[in-house]
């Protein structure tokens, strides 16, 4: 049985404290807010920074002079790149020249789960450089690939698909010519395969990896389908839009 | 007082080895004692932060929504050490990853708010939330010294992220393929805690029955599992 006199103050105290609830949560976004605010200018700077610091670790910096964040496409190549997700290639240019670019593909079997990598790839074949952008291999065995821990990805530097031969690119165990890690062979065996068939991509779709010319071109959104090799996994190469 | 809550935060109330709270984090991340360091600075500012504002809104807030509340006010400070940390210490932000924001989930926080700060003015509750937070920065760095020196045979790696890209002040303590893997493994971690929990265990045992002095010796001993 409520009374009137029982249920007023019950009301009145709900709503003082959905009230004070309420004031919390509004002081507490305002806070947030006020904090995303005057950092994320410099968190993006940071990410960038970042970003432009690994890439210039596969592809160094004086060899182009575009602007790499705004030359990109994005290409989706299952069966080479080892993702179904599109995966972005940054374009390098000096003067307009295409130069080399750097792919983003991933390693889909690794000891546990996917590796993902950075590959630059110069405009005649050459690998300019390899690193492990993100991967879970066992801490001390696998995780020499990490370029901090070892000096076995700098090994990739210079080599192409003729240099070592095709048969060879795949770790001693296979009968290639990479070494594999005291009880890791897995990790060496999928970065080496993932670098190689980005190397094998690079060739099939060099042309068309280069094809709309400017950044600014790249905004009207010509899908740029490749030329040749339309007959086998074609790329489905589209312009990225860039808002510049 | 002050000598009392210092007490009870580095030593007999330890969040990591007594509490035992926040051991998620606290087991992931102590692969290195700069980690180890990222993280209890990190989990210190908030819980001083929390520990403040649940005491300055103690008389304020009413006792049946005062959870909530406490949530909220520390899932924002969470929220806004995890964007200073991606802006100002952004490398270590990258190592630490999801712990950061992981920190809102440490029960030491929400523990001290409750047990502590709403009960007590700003001064000491700010002081408890320091006290707290830097005994489980210690038991952080004491964990990542360990395992970081039998795993990598290294102390201090990673200075860099912390103290600007010119820092480097890593000592090379053992020789370089000497690692014992099994120490950066989260196993290790546990280990580690353990040996560590139980070295507080025996010093307590020790100081207990100095204290005790001469009467009770039999007793002390070979009782607490």
């Amino acid at each position: 049985m409520a009374t009137g006199k029982a249920q007023r103050p019950t009301v009145r105290r709900m709503t003082v404290a959905a009230s004070l609830l309420t004031l919390f949560a509004v002081v507490g976004v305002g806070l947030v807010a006020l904090t995303e605010d005057s950092t994320h200018e410099r968190i993006e700077r940071n990410e960038r920074e970042y970003l432009l610091r690994s890439l210039n670790d596969v592809l160094p910096a004086d060899r182009y002079d575009n602007a790499l964040f705004e030359d990109t496409i994005t290409v989706v190549d299952a069966e080479l790149l080892g993702t179904t997700q599109p995966v972005t290639v940054y374009r390098a240019r000096n003067n307009g020249i295409p130069k080399a670019v750097i792919l983003t593909p991933v390693a889909p079997d690794g000891y546990s789960g996917a590796i993902r990598l950075l590959v630059g790839i110069d405009y005649d074949g050459t690998l300019t450089g390899v690193r492990v952008v993100a991967h879970r291999e066992t801490p001390g065995l696998g995780d020499a690939i990490e370029a901090q821990r070892s000096d076995w990805i700098l090994g990739f530097d210079q080599l192409n698909l003729n240099q070592p031969p095709l048969e060879s690119w795949a770790v001693r165990r296979d009968g290639g010519q990479f070494d594999q890690f005291t009880g890791a062979t897995v990790t060496p065996r999928a970065v080496v395969k993932a670098v190689r068939n980005s190397l094998l991509y690079f060739k099939r779709h060099r042309d068309a990896l280069f094809a709309n010319e400017t950044p600014s071109a790249a905004g009207q959104s010509e899908a740029a389908s490749p030329q040749k090799n339309q007959q086998e996994s074609r790329p489905d190469i589209q312009a990225e839009r860039e808002n510049d | 007082m002050i000598k009392e809550i210092a007490l009870q935060g580095l030593w007999k109330n330890n969040p990591g080895l007594v509490q035992l709270l926040g051991l998620c984090p606290l087991l992931a991340v102590t692969t290195s004692v700069i980690n180890g360091l990222g993280l209890g600075l990190a989990t210190t500012l908030v819980l001083a932060g929390s520990n403040l504002c649940v005491s300055l809104i103690r008389n304020t807030v009413r006792p049946e929504i005062r959870i909530p509340v406490f949530v909220m006010i520390i899932a924002s400070l969470v929220t806004t050490v995890e964007l200073a940390m991606n802006a100002w210490f952004h490398d270590l932000y990258r190592v630490l990853g999801i712990f950061i924001p992981l920190i809102v989930t440490n029960c030491a926080i929400i523990g001290r708010a409750e047990a502590f700060a709403s009960r007590n003015a700003p001064l000491p509750a700010v002081f408890d939330g320091l006290m707290m937070g830097a005994g489980f920065t210690l038991v952080l760095l004491i964990l990542g010294g360990i395992r970081e020196l039998l795993g990598q045979g290294t102390l201090l790696a990673g200075a860099n992220m912390m103290f600007g890209a010119d820092t480097d002040i890593t000592l090379h303590l053992l020789a370089d393929d000497s690692g014992f893997l099994l120490a950066l493994l989260p196993p290790g971690a546990f280990i580690g805690l353990g040996l560590l929990v139980a070295a507080k265990n025996v010093i307590d045992r020790r100081l207990e029955l100095r204290r005790q002095a001469l009467p009770a010796i039999g007793v002390a001993a070979g009782q607490a599992g």
